[in-house]
Formats: structure tokens, sequence, C-alpha cells
């Protein structure tokens, strides 16, 4: 199917739209768009936009499911596709209009915006990403090809590994203390508290603190920890730990802004589309489609349309002359918006600019599983709107990744690795967890124990010898 | 800050087809999946007795991605409209761990796979790791003769010249002379040579074709009820099936019996239900009859098999086992299989301990008690086959 623009169309389109978000103050990445047909971007898709990626059964697996839901019709391709890199780089699928093609470099400038400004993007490394992708994939592709190793060993620990990447830190800016620093911590914190008056107290016995226990500190980034503490790993099992957790903490900012992310890049696109000045024909094609993209999806969140009625709200609020209370705004409308866009991650965004006003606009409600159906718990009205915010809190971002930590590896004296999953009211689901737990078994090598609860019971999960026991705790 | 376009390339899209290999190994993950649980599969009715197109849907395990995640208890958010009321159902949650339906929650992988039945039995067999059977050379018939073209040769028959390719060498060879020497005189004429000529050559081709007959024997007395019957045909549906993997015209008889024996068709084979006794000798021997007018064992490899329920009369015993030993005679492979589904109460008669008089290297017996049992006795019975195989 021959393309319905051509190269020159776009650039001229482009130009505009750069001077634009010049004007609006977003301030970007270099870009470059590429042309791509349906095929290769369902394989950008798999491959979470990278030119060059590792290979793994599980991006197989992706594909035949994202190709049989498209080629059913059951869901569409996005209609752009952007990777976090500097220059950032995005897909433009060639079959679309060339609306579709304007609407799209104008979202993905506010993508590219959000990337370079947002502060959990900060440790991403973006100009360096394309080629940490491409060498961890020669990597991978070399300890494949090595004949003393081969696809046999490296797949296991691969999906081993894959079953732990999000267990890891989950704010990045902050910085992770060294093992130094650590050990000075727990120094300081043993000390005794300085007594105005030690000449009549009787001095505290002073206790010293355990410096040989590992982790000294709970730790979060379990796969760091095992390929720290296992002295059984070899070299190329290290590395392939160590590709796959950098590159889950890659992904981490992304996850941590999803909304924020997408209704940003919506907010923008709509405000450069409107002030572009469409001819007719494409104008009313453009309000078509975005509201395609933004129409709230029934039962569920939809990211863009929650994330633009958060910002729009956000500038309008600032733009009004006075706060609710009365006193004066000290910044536009304009300028709050690109305050938050930079300081915010999905769940401070939600819990400062969700209003109550808003969540009854939305309609939200907070459902719970009943008998195996979905039920409506909970809709917004006076008492239960904070409870539906917290909620949705909680399925943002990070908070839909139960918060497992390493609180001892030598456990019993017997280098038994002990985890303690940090309830929050939500059990995990145990066929997972005991899969998940045999993976962790095979990359320490010894029993695994995970401490949760289960029904409201305090459990202890332990995985050793091919097989889950669970002991409630007294 | 500058932007760059990159147009596509239309060949860069042929190239690159980087998932190729991930789609590969994750395809070999599933069918080692499917692979691990045949015999729940076989067990599971629907798939005996229906069509070799039909796909039907294979439950898959192991081939999810596992990690640590909410269970049921944990709430959602959603977006509804103004007259959602608490107490609502809007959806299906996820039925238990095991779920039927794919899941419509994100992190719910699917749980099922669509296979073709050809496909899956394939996969059975392969699972059987048998030796190709070697076809019997005398029971091989010649089916056709071709005459097919196999390269050319410069000497033949007059009727297999080439024309085409002759007059092409004489314009190859005229061309060499003209280059060897340029200035030569061009002569006048210049004729065909007889190292010109090429000549079509051929070779003849003769096909054979191997023939087997799967005789199915069952007992359709009082004692067979539904269960019965299913687990016999099952047990026949396998070794049709795996027959027909092996030769290439394979014809299946039904022989129902209870005091007589009748031939007849497979609907009622399976569906009919007679009363009275049983005389096991009298299928045999009409199996005996047919295979003697219909598929003569120089001709035909035969397979023969006998479901029953072990309940024969007394009397009939000694003629029955006269019967069995004449049929193993003509037979490859020639099986027993008493079908005693647990609960049906014991009988004393059991052909089983009988028949072990019998001592014919391709006799077997298997008892069936279960539907899990078919697949491992289906696997035990060829395992006769297979020591003999390996023995000649």
């Amino acid at each position: 199917m021959p393309a319905t623009f051509t190269i020159q169309e776009l650039e001229s389109w482009n130009e505009r739209i750069l001077a634009l978000v010049k004007d609006f103050g977003l301030e970007c990445y270099p870009q470059e768009f590429e042309i791509c047909d349906h095929e290769q971007m369902l394989a950008y898709m798999v491959y979470s936009g990278m030119p060059s990626h590792y290979p793994h059964w599980s991006y197989g697996k992706n594909f035949e499911k994202l190709k049989t839901l498209y080629d059913y019709g059951v869901s569409g391709l996005p209609y752009e596709m952007v990777i976090n890199s500097s220059p950032a780089i995005a897909y433009l699928m060639r079959d679309n209009s060339l609306l579709l093609q304007v609407l799209t470099i104008a979202h993905v400038y506010g993508h590219n915006d959000f990337f370079k400004n947002n502060f959990t993007f900060k440790t991403t490394r973006a100009e360096y990403t394309i080629e940490t992708f491409k060498a961890h994939a020669n990597r991978v592709r070399h300890y494949t090809e090595d004949p003393s190793i081969g696809l046999e060993k490296v797949e296991p620990v691969l999906d081993a590994a894959h079953a732990l990447s999000l267990q890891c830190r989950r704010n990045l800016a902050i910085r992770k203390p060294s093992q130094e620093e650590d050990v000075q911590r727990r120094l300081a914190e043993s000390a005794p508290a300085p007594d105005p008056f030690h000449a009549i107290h009787r001095r505290k016995d002073y206790v010293a603190p355990d410096l040989n226990r590992v982790p000294l500190y709970p730790e979060e980034d379990l796969l760091l920890f095992i390929r720290d503490h296992n002295p059984l790993l070899s070299d190329w099992e290290k590395d392939l730990l160590t590709i796959v957790h950098e590159e889950a903490q890659y992904f981490i900012p992304q996850i941590e802004t999803k909304i924020m992310n997408e209704g940003w890049a919506s907010f923008w696109h709509k405000r450069i589309l409107d002030t572009l000045g469409l001819p007719q024909g494409m104008q009313v094609e453009f309000i078509v489609r975005h509201n395609q993209v933004l129409s709230p999806a029934k039962g569920s969140i939809n990211p863009y349309h929650l994330g633009i009625k958060i910002w729009e709200d956000i500038e309008r609020r600032w733009n009004e002359p006075a706060r609710e209370d009365g006193r004066p705004r000290t910044k536009t409308g304009r300028e709050k918006i690109f305050e938050v866009r930079e300081v915010e991650r999905d769940a401070s965004f939600l819990r400062r600019y969700l209003t109550e006003d808003l969540i009854r606009e939305l309609n939200l409600f907070e459902y719970q599983n009943r008998g195996g159906d979905q039920v409506v718990a909970r809709v917004a009205d006076d008492e239960n709107w904070r409870a539906i915010k917290e909620t949705l809190i909680r399925n943002v971002g990070t908070g839909t990744i139960p918060a497992i930590k390493i609180e001892d590896a030598d456990y019993n004296k017997n280098r038994v690795l002990f985890l303690k999953h940090h309830h929050d009211g939500r059990d995990l689901q145990l066929e997972y967890a005991e899969k998940t737990l045999r993976y962790l078994h095979q990359l320490w090598g010894h029993e695994v124990v995970l401490d949760t609860e289960i029904n409201g019971k305090q459990s202890l999960l332990a995985f050793a010898d091919d097989k889950l026991t669970i002991k409630p705790v007294h | 800050m500058n932007t760059v376009f990159r147009s596509y390339d239309s060949s860069s899209g042929q190239r690159s087809d980087r998932c190729a290999g991930d789609r590969q190994r994750h395809r070999e993950k599933v069918h080692e999946a499917i692979r691990q649980n045949i015999a729940d599969i076989i067990s599971e009715e629907s798939i005996i007795g229906k069509d070799r197109d039909r796909i039907i849907k294979v439950p898959i395990r192991g081939v999810k991605e596992y990690r640590f995640v909410y269970g049921d208890n944990a709430p959602g958010v959603g977006q509804g409209g103004a007259d959602t009321q608490p107490g609502q159902v809007i959806g299906k949650g996820e039925q238990g761990a095991e779920g039927q339906q794919a899941g419509d929650r994100p992190g719910v992988d699917y749980y099922e796979t669509d296979v073709a039945l050809d496909e899956l039995i394939d996969m059975m067999f392969e699972d059987l790791e048998l030796p190709y059977l070697e076809r019997k050379h005398l029971r091989q018939i010649q089916v056709e003769q071709l005459y097919k073209r196999k390269g050319y040769r410069k000497k033949g028959i007059r009727i297999r010249l080439d024309k085409r390719r002759t007059a092409v060498s004489r314009v190859k060879r005229k061309k060499a002379v003209q280059r060897a020497d340029a200035f030569a005189l061009r002569p006048q004429r210049f004729p065909f040579h007889k190292d010109d000529l090429v000549y079509r050559h051929t070779v003849t081709e003769i096909r054979r074709e191997s023939n087997a007959v799967v005789a199915c024997i069952m007992d359709t007395s009082g004692s067979m009820d539904t269960m019965k019957k299913y687990l016999a045909r099952s047990f026949f549906f396998l070794l049709y099936r795996f027959v027909c993997t092996k030769y290439q015209n394979v014809e299946i008889v039904f022989v129902a019996h209870h005091t007589e024996a009748t031939e007849v068709t497979e609907d009622e084979f399976f569906h009919k239900g007679e009363a009275g006794g049983t005389f096991i000798s009298s299928g045999y021997r009409k199996a005996l009859e047919i295979i003697e007018q219909r598929y003569h064992p120089s001709l035909w490899n035969v397979y023969v098999f006998h479901c029953s329920d072990g309940d024969n009369f007394e009397s009939d015993n000694t003629a029955a086992l006269q019967a069995a030993k004449d049929l193993a005679a003509v037979s490859n492979l020639f099986g027993y299989g008493e079908i005693k589904p647990l609960g049906s109460g014991y009988y004393g008669s059991s052909m089983i301990q009988f028949f072990s008089q019998l001592e014919a290297d391709n006799f077997q017996t298997v008892q069936i008690q279960r539907k899990e049992d078919i697949w491992p006795a289906f696997k035990g019975f060829l395992s006769r086959e297979r020591a003999r195989d390996d023995a000649a």
C-alpha cells in the first residue's frame, strides 16, 4: 500500500510543530522518526522499541499474542512508539493517515520533553540507551554461542532473572548507600544518644551492632544481591543477572510515570494541534482520533484519559486568580504544570492533584473480587472518595509490584535466604509465588524462605528440595 | 534541536523479522509443555473420535512467566458511569489458579493454546520414540510405474532428441570457433555435428505402497457398558492413528461379537448395544475369515486388537485360544485388552490369565481400568512390536 504522505510533507508539518513546541516551552532531546510497517511495529513493541535487544522466548510469546490480537482486530496498534534515549527514537506506522502522523509527532514531543525533564528519568542515562541495549544483546548472544555455555544454560538463568527483575529499588533518584555508608549508619544508630545529665545518670550499656549481618539493611535489589553474595555463580551468570537488572531499572521510571507521561503527551498534542490551524478535513479527523485515544475505559483506567484530565485541571486551577482558601496564586497554570512534570511521579501526582471533584467527575469506583466476580465495592461519594483514591494510588506504578526485601542471607546460620513481604492488605498469588520462589531458589542455590501473610495469617513460605512448604507463624 | 526522518525501506522490512528466533523458541516450549502433559490430554474425552483437522484447546503449563503478583484480594479502581452502584458485577475475576478462560487482567497469561489434532497425534507418537517400522517387502505392492526425466545424455534414441538444447550447443560451438579465430573466413555453412546432439534421459521409478489393516474386535455383549466401550474406543482410536502414521494405505474393520460375530460399521460398533452371552472365539473366527478373504497377509500388514471385559463362557475358552493362535499367526501384532473399570465388580473369569498359555511373540495382553491407563497400556502394547523389530 502506498503511503498517503511524503517525507517532505512530514518535514514541513514537523517544522511548524517544532516552532510551537519551542513557544510552549517544551524542552526536548533531539528527535528521530523512523517510518515502519505494522510487522516491524509489532517487533518494536515486543522489544520495547529497542533497535537491538537480547533474544529470549518470552518476546516471541509476546509477539504471537500481540499479533493474534491485532489480526483478529481485538486491539489496534499504537499510533506511536517512542523510546527514552537521546536522541529519542520514535516509530511512525506508514499505513496511517497524514493526520495521524501529525498527531503522533506532536504527541512524541510531549513524551520526549517528559523523558528529558522528569526527575525519575535522571538515572536512565538516555544518551547511552541504544548502545547499552546493544551491548547487552551482544553479551547474551556471546554466551549463547559459547560452546561451553549455550542456550540451554543461558535460558534458565534468564527465565529466573526475568521473574525477579522488578524486585528492585523503586525510587532511583535516591542514591543507594555504599556498604561503607551502611556500616557508618549502623554504628551511628547504635551509639548512645547524647545525654545532658550524664553526670547523674548511669551510662547505658553499649550494645555493639552486628556488623556481620548480611545485608545490614533490608535489600530490595534481589538480583544484585544474589549476584554479589552467591559465590557459586560463574562470571557469565553474574553478568546475565546484571543485564536483566539494568534493563528492569531502565524501565522503572516508565512504570512509575505511566499516567503522568501519557497525560502530558496527550495534553500537548491537543494544545499543539489546536494551535496549528489544521485544514478542515484534518481537523475533523483529529477530533475523532483524539476522542478515540482519550475515551474513558469502562471498568478500568485509561491512563491517557485520567492523565490529561488531571493536567488540564491543574492548569485551570492555577490560572484562577485565587486559591480555594482565598490567598493569591504565586504561579500561573503553565508554570505550575512544568514544575509538576519535573518533580512528581504517578503516586505523588495522584495524591496531590487528583481532587475530590475530579474523582466524582470521572465516576471512579473501587471493585473487589467476590466469588470469581469483580464487584463494585465503593463509588465516589462523600464517605468513599478518599478510600478510592488510596486504592488507585496503590495500583499505579510500582505499587502493583509486591514489596519484597531480603532480610537475612544466613537465616538459621545455614545460608538460607530470608525475605520479607511488606504486606499491605494484598496477599500474594500463591501459585505465582511458588513458581517465583523456585526461580529464586535456583539462583540462590539454597533454601529460600519468604515471610508473608496469607488470609490474615503470618506465614512462612519455604522453598527447598523442589517443593514449597507453608508454615504459619505463631 | 534537530529532527531526523528516516523513510521506510521495504527491503529492510522484509529482512527484519528479528523476532523469528524468539517465536521459534517459544513454539518449542509450547510443544515441550504439551508433550509433558500428553497423558492428560489423551484421557480427555474430547479428542477421541474427532476429525483429524479439528483444532483442540490444550492447556499449557510451563510457558507462563511467573513473578510475584497480588492475588484475589487486591482491590482495583475503574472508571464507571453516573449509574454505577455498589454491588454491581462488572466482570469476571480470575477463576482460581487454573482458570479456564483467558485472563482479562493484566499480567495474567493465556492458559490454552490451539493445536491441530494431527499435530498432537504426531507429537504423541514422537513421544513413544519408536523406531521407524520397516515395511515388509513382500507386503508392498507396486502401485505405479513412472517414467521420470532425469538429466541429459550425449547418446540416446532418436525419439528423445532434445532439439532446443541441440541447437543451443551448436550455437555455442560456433561462437567458440569464431572467438578462437576472429579473422578466419566465415564459413558458408556451419552444420550440426554429432557432438551437438543432446538426448533427454529418463529413469523408471516404481512407487510402492504399503498396506495395513486394523481389525477392531469388540465384545458387545450385555456386560459391556458405555464406559467400557468408551475405553475400548479410545484404545482403538490410538491404534488406528498409530498405524496411519506408519502405512500409506490403512483400512479399518470392525467386528462386533457376542455369541455370534458380525462385521459392522464404525457407528454401529460403538453405539449398538447387544444383549446376551459371549463367545470370544466367534469374533476371532470372523476376523480370520475377513482377513482371509480381503486382507491376505502376504499383501497386508495386519493389526488386530480385541477389547472385552473378560467375561467369556467357560465352554468357549479352548476354542478361543485356538482361534487366537491362528490370528496371531497371520497378524503383525495381535492384542487383547481387558477392560475392567474400577468398581465394576470382580468377575471370576479373566481371559488374561487364560491367554497366558498362548505363546506367540506378537501377542500382548493389556488391562485397562481407568482413562489414565490408556496411554501407558498403549505404550506397553507397542513396546512388543518394538522389541520384535529390534530382534529382527
